[in-house]
């Protein structure tokens, strides 16, 4: 079964779920199915993952598939990669995608490179699941993005779910995928019951397995005057401002790309090409990124296809602030997004 | 030792270096009278491992190629004492379509799956991966070990210090090599390293370790054959140091100007050594040397001929590969 809209799954479900809790459904799902995938991380066993990524695996499938490491990124990621080049289907976690710097060359140089650089005879099947985002007060080096960093480098998909219908099938298609895929969850969407959560967190879940396909956006309301190309927790402010604005008359269409390598270019232009209007909302840093990313690929096709001047909302290019105060004046709230939607429009 | 086996390690010498000084010819062959180092027909930084031939050789002489090796930027010897196909080798030392990589991956990026060998231009990095394959060679229930081969230098990087640790912890199926070739790059051990052996760093991950001083290829099979037989029988990792030798430079076009030893250098070469003792030992006569020095350049120079013969990638080919 595949859900290409994770909103109209082919068997309704009502059984809900937080987005950590089918994120767990699907990795165990899959370990069920395929004896090769095991899981490799800190606090992965006993704690079940500090983001509750991991929650009851230890127990349903011993410690010799769920296997809690020192905390020796280069060392377990590296041994991920090994392990994988063997043709066993590791998940490894990087706790906080903050913690890339001290083991990202054997996720860029080595995750990513090996099957260009073995001409495509040695295969890579890995997820490395990593955390990610602010909102919490967690400071500079714990509440960053990165997704652009990973999405530059070349070799590796990335894809960052939004719900938890999602989260389980881009899972589940991120562990069958026989490329490396960085799987980066916002903690924000998590459901986590010590941390705010966006009342989206708690959704239907099918519970067979099934995958949302890896490369494909969603468009998660559909609208006529504006489209807000978004991802991750982004996309419930962003619903949350299009569901408000509708009643002052303006129609937003919200895009969830859901995968950023690859990027479901079509889909922006199909809907850009309606609205004329676009405003890209990124909880990553504003320069240099996704942002732009989307822009560009827009004006490549046809500049004119805009008819007011593209906005973007993202994290105006300092490190995450500690105060309160301080870090919901950069992050992309929901305030941000609407005074973008309102000058993009025109009103 | 079996004459046999000491007749196979000199051989597997003789053929790394026949393999170097192929290379090293057709590098240099149209690089001349002024060294461009992205010119010719095999462009880029080339790094040679002769003199370094005992620690391969004595190594991969336990090993099959069911056993992973990860080796360096300075990969050949333990590519070929491992078995890796000469052709395919020195066809993507080339960079043709017919290279381990099609072309892709270069002489520090060789990747061949079918003797699980692989190596990494990045210092240290090839022991995590290591220990991956380790683990899942244990998973299967199979008495595979995975080989991870540093220079002295990299001794000194974290990655290096990680995988001793998890490997031990975990009590991998792993052997760890440090190749003491004295220098990294210009600077001496003696200005990078605080301690006289890497071998004594194993008592920190509570493993053994043992330094072979001498470059001598049956110090190092012996060495090899405990740490192999440690792994196998799933008693966890070893690590050995093996004071080998750096014959010729860092990379190709290092004038070595650094080099205080350089003078000394080829009276260390370690494969004349060995010829003169198997010699004395009435193992090998001047039959014995000569059959082993042509059949190698026979394997090496078909090897050159092939990769010369092979086309370069077609640049339409370009974006191929970059995901499965």
């Amino acid at each position: 079964m595949t859900l290409t809209d994770a909103t109209t799954p082919t068997r309704p479900s009502r059984r809900r779920l937080s987005t950590s809790k089918a994120m767990v459904e699907g990795i165990a799902q899959e370990m069920e199915r395929d004896p090769d995938v095991f899981v490799l991380g800190e606090d992965v066993g006993a704690y079940g993952g500090i983001f509750s990524s991991t929650t009851g695996l230890l127990d349903r499938f011993g410690p010799e598939r769920v296997l809690d490491t020192p905390i020796s990124e280069t060392a377990f990621i590296g041994m991920a990669v090994g392990a994988a080049v063997e043709g066993m289907r590791p998940i490894v976690e990087l706790m906080f995608a903050d913690f890339f710097g001290v083991c990202m060359d054997q996720i860029y140089n080595h995750m990513a490179k090996i099957h260009f650089e073995s001409g495509g005879n040695v295969r890579v099947p890995m997820v490395l699941t990593t955390a990610v985002g602010g909102g919490y007060s967690d400071g500079a080096q714990h509440s960053q993005c990165l997704w652009g960093t990973f999405a530059h480098l070349p070799g590796m998909k990335v894809v960052v779910p939004s719900t938890p219908a999602d989260a389980k099938g881009l899972m589940i298609s991120a562990i069958r995928d026989d490329n490396p895929v960085v799987y980066m969850f916002h903690k924000g969407i998590m459901g986590l019951p010590w941390m705010a959560k966006n009342p989206r967190s708690v959704e239907p879940v099918p519970e067979e397995s099934y995958e949302v396909p890896i490369g494909k956006a969603n468009v998660v309301r559909p609208g006529s005057d504006v489209t807000i190309v978004t991802l991750s927790l982004s996309v419930h402010h962003a619903l949350d401002v299009a569901d408000e604005l509708a009643g002052d008359g303006v129609d937003c269409e919200v895009i969830d790309l859901r995968s950023i390598v690859p990027l479901d270019t079509g889909t922006i232009l199909e809907s850009v090409g309606r609205t004329g209007r676009l405003v890209v909302v990124d909880e990553d840093y504003l320069s240099f990124g996704l942002s732009g990313e989307v822009i560009a690929r827009v004006a490549e096709s046809d500049p004119a296809m805009l008819r007011a001047p593209a906005a973007r909302v993202a994290v105006p290019d300092l490190p995450i602030p500690y105060a309160r105060s301080l870090e919901y004046a950069v992050l992309p709230t929901a305030d941000r997004i609407r005074r973008a939607v309102l000058r993009t429009v025109g009103t | 030792m079996d004459s046999q086996l000491t007749l196979d390690l000199y051989r597997t010498m003789v053929l790394i270096r026949t393999f170097e000084e192929a290379i090293l010819r057709e590098y240099h062959a149209d690089k001349k009278p002024v060294f461009d180092i992205g010119a010719g027909q095999i462009p880029g930084e080339m790094h040679l491992a002769a003199g370094q031939e005992p620690v391969a050789a004595g190594v991969c002489a336990h090993l099959t190629t069911d056993d992973a090796v990860t080796a360096t930027h300075r990969p050949h010897h333990f590519a070929i004492a491992h078995g890796v196909d000469l052709r395919r080798m020195a066809a993507e030392i080339f960079g043709r379509v017919d290279g381990l990589g099609r072309g892709r991956g270069g002489h520090m990026h060789l990747f061949d799956p079918g003797t699980h060998f692989s190596c990494s231009g990045i210092i240290a990095e090839g022991y995590p991966p290591a220990l991956g394959q380790a683990l899942a060679f244990r998973r299967r229930g199979t008495d595979r070990i995975a080989v991870a081969v540093t220079g002295e230098g990299a001794a000194n990087q974290g990655a290096f210090h990680e995988s001793l640790n998890l490997a031990a912890l975990w009590k991998l199926p792993v052997v760890f090599i440090v190749e003491d070739n004295d220098w990294g790059i210009s600077v001496p051990r003696s200005v990078s390293t605080c301690v006289t052996s890497n071998a004594d760093r194993a008592a920190g991950y509570d493993m053994p370790g043992e330094r072979v001083e001498d470059n001598s290829v049956e110090a190092v099979y012996e060495a090899a054959g405990r740490a192999v037989e440690r792994a196998r029988a799933g008693l966890g990792p070893s690590l050995i140091e093996v004071h080998t030798l750096r014959l010729w430079g860092h990379f190709e076009g290092d004038a070595q100007g650094y080099r205080s030893d350089l003078e000394g250098v080829p009276g260390r070469d370690p494969i004349p050594t060995y010829e003169a003792a198997l010699r004395r030992g009435g193992v090998l006569d001047d039959i014995g040397v000569k059959n082993a020095q042509e059949a190698a350049r026979q394997r090496v120079e078909d090897a050159i001929a092939f990769a010369r013969q092979s086309a370069e990638p077609d640049p339409a080919s370009a974006l191929d590969h970059v995901f499965a």
